[in-house]
C-alpha cells in the first residue's frame, strides 16, 4: 500500500491517501479542477443513485434484494424522522434521506482499498454540518417566529437558573455545526489512519501476521464506523429538526 | 499522531528540501522508522503542509463539488426515487389491505354459505317428517276404510248367515212339527183311536212351545 521499506527503514504515508490531487495530470487545484474528490463524491452520488433508482426499477409489490434494501433505507430514515422530529419533520424527509445516504455510501466506498474518502474532509462534512445547522435555524424561525428563542430559554427550570442555562444552551446550539462535522471527519480519519499504520507495519516480516490481522480486524470495525456514523449524523439532524420545529421543551 | 506530523511537516518546510524526507524523533533514538510526507506536496509549491485536511487551498473545490454532487442527488431522490418507493410501499399497504379485505368478504361468504345449507337441512328434514307423517296418515286412512269395509261386509255375511240360520230353524220347525203330527196321528191311529186334529195341534204346540225356546 502507502509503505514502502527502503534501507530496512520503515516509511509511513497514513496521510497521504487523504491528499486532493487533480484527476488528470498535476498543476494547481482550483475550485472547478476535477479532483479525486470529484471522482468519489460523483461515485458516491452514482451509488446511492443504483441503490435508489435503479433498484427499486421493477417497483415490485413483493421486492427482490436491492429493493428490499432500497425499502428498507428509505423506511430507517422516515421512521427516524416521524419518531423524532414528528409527522410535520416529514416535509424535509428527501434531504434527510439524501444526507443519510450520501455519508453511508461515501463512508463505505472510502473502504474500498486505495479509495478517497471525502467524508474525512472538513471541509465536505463542514459544509454538511453547517447545511443543517442552517437549515433547522432558518427552520425554527420561520415556523416560530421568535418563539424559537424558547429553546434556550428553559421555562420549567427556576427563574433563578434560567440566565445560566441559557448561556449553555447557547454555546451547545452552536457548537452543534463543529460536533457533527468534526466526530464524522474525525472518524473517517482516525480508522483511515490506523488502517495504513497497521499496513504498514506489515512490510516487517515479524510482526506481519499480527500487522495482517489487527487489519482485517479494524477493517470488519471501520465497516460498522461506516454506518453507525452515517446513522449519528442521520439522527441528530432529526434531533436538530425537532428543536426546530418544537423549540419549547 | 497529528502532532507529531506537524511536526514533521514544519521540519520538512524548514528544510526546504526537493523531496522533502523527515527523519523523525523517533529515528534519533535508534527505532529507525522514517516518516515521509510531503512528496506530491512538495510537487505543488503553494500547498499548506500539514494535515490534507487542513489545507485551505483545496476547500473551494471540495465545497464546488459537494454542493454540485449534493444538489444532482437530492432532485435525484426527490424527483425519481423517493415518489416511486412511496408508490410500492403504499400499492404494497394497499394490496395487504385489499386481499385482508377480500378474505374477510370470503369468510363471511363461507358463513352465510353455511347458514344456507344449515337452513336448507333443516326444511329438508321438516319437509321430510311431514311427507312421513301425511304418508302415515293416508296408511292409517286406507287401513282404517279397509278394515271398516271387513267389518262391513263381515257384518253382512254373518247376518246373512243369521237369515240363512233362521230360516232353516223355522223350515225345520216346521216340518219336525208336520212329522209329530203325522206320527201322532198314525200312533194313534195304530192304537185305534180316532185323530183329534184339534187336540194333537194343542198337544204339539205345547210342547213345541217349550222345545222351540
Amino acid at each position: 500500500m502507502a509503505t514502502e521499506a527502503t534501507g530496512g527503514g520503515l516509511e509511513f504515508h497514513p496521510m497521504d491517501q487523504f491528499v486532493v490531487k487533480p484527476l488528470f495530470g498535476a498543476g494547481e487545484v482550483h475550485w472547478y479542477t476535477p479532483t479525486n474528490v470529484t471522482l468519489w463524491l460523483a461515485l458516491t452520488a452514482l451509488a446511492a443513485i443504483a441503490l435508489l433508482v435503479l433498484g427499486t426499477r421493477g417497483r415490485a409489490i413483493v421486492p427482490n434484494r436491492s429493493q428490499s434494501v432500497a425499502e428498507m433505507a428509505y423506511g430507517l430514515v422516515h421512521k427516524m424522522i416521524e419518531d423524532i422530529a414528528g409527522k410535520d419533520g416529514l416535509r424535509y424527509f428527501p434531504y434527510v434521506l439524501t444526507l443519510f445516504m450520501f455519508i453511508v455510501f461515501a463512508n463505505l466506498l472510502g473502504l474500498v482499498p486505495m479509495a478517497f474518502t471525502v467524508t474525512s474532509h472538513i471541509a465536505v462534512t463542514g459544509v454538511l454540518a453547517m447545511a443543517v445547522f442552517l437549515g433547522v435555524t432558518i427552520i425554527g424561525f420561520v415556523k416560530n417566529g421568535a418563539h424559537f428563542l424558547d429553546l434556550f430559554w428553559i421555562r420549567s427550570a427556576p427563574l433563578a437558573v434560567r440566565p445560566i442555562l441559557a448561556v449553555i444552551e447557547v454555546i451547545s446550539y452552536f457548537v452543534r455545526p463543529l460536533s457533527l462535522s468534526i466526530r464524522l471527519a474525525g472518524n473517517m480519519i482516525a480508522g483511515h489512519a490506523v488502517i495504513k499504520v497497521f499496513a504498514g507495519f506489515a512490510a516487517i516480516a515479524a510482526v506481519a501476521p499480527i500487522a495482517i490481522i489487527a487489519v482485517v480486524g479494524m477493517y470488519a470495525f471501520e465497516v460498522l464506523v461506516a454506518f453507525v456514523q452515517a446513522y449519528v449524523f442521520t439522527i441528530l439532524t432529526c434531533v436538530y429538526l425537532k428543536d426546530a420545529l418544537h423549540p419549547s421543551h | 499522531m497529528f502532532s507529531l506530523l506537524q511536526e514533521a511537516a514544519t521540519t520538512a518546510a524548514g528544510h526546504n528540501e526537493g523531496a522533502v524526507v523527515v527523519v523523525d524523533e523517533a529515528a534519533t533514538h535508534g527505532a529507525d522508522v522514517v516518516i515521509v510526507h510531503g512528496v506530491d506536496a512538495a510537487e505543488h509549491a503553494g500547498e499548506a503542509a500539514g494535515l490534507p485536511q487542513l489545507d485551505i487551498a483545496t476547500f473551494g473545490n471540495q465545497i464546488f463539488w459537494l454542493v454540485v454532487t449534493l444538489v444532482v442527488l437530492y432532485l435525484v431522490l426527490s424527483r425519481v426515487a423517493l415518489p416511486r418507493i412511496a408508490a410500492v410501499l403504499s400499492d404494497r399497504q394497499g394490496a395487504v389491505t385489499g386481499d385482508l379485505m377480500a378474505a374477510e368478504e370470503f369468510k363471511q361468504k363461507a358463513r352465510e354459505a353455511e347458514a344456507a345449507y344449515d337452513k336448507a337441512l333443516a326444511e329438508a328434514r321438516t319437509e321430510a317428517q311431514a311427507i312421513v307423517a301425511q304418508n302415515r296418515a293416508e296408511i292409517q286412512g286406507q287401513l282404517d276404510a279397509a278394515i271398516a269395509k271387513a267389518d262391513a261386509e263381515i257384518a253382512a255375511r254373518t247376518a246373512e248367515s243369521e237369515t240363512r240360520i233362521r230360516e232353516i230353524r223355522a223350515s225345520s220347525d216346521v216340518s219336525a212339527r208336520d212329522v209329530a203330527q203325522d206320527v201322532a196321528a198314525e200312533l194313534i191311529r195304530t192304537f185305534g183311536g180316532t185323530v183329534d186334529q184339534g187336540a194333537v195341534n194343542a198337544a204339539l204346540d205345547s210342547r213345541m212351545k217349550g222345545a222351540m225356546q
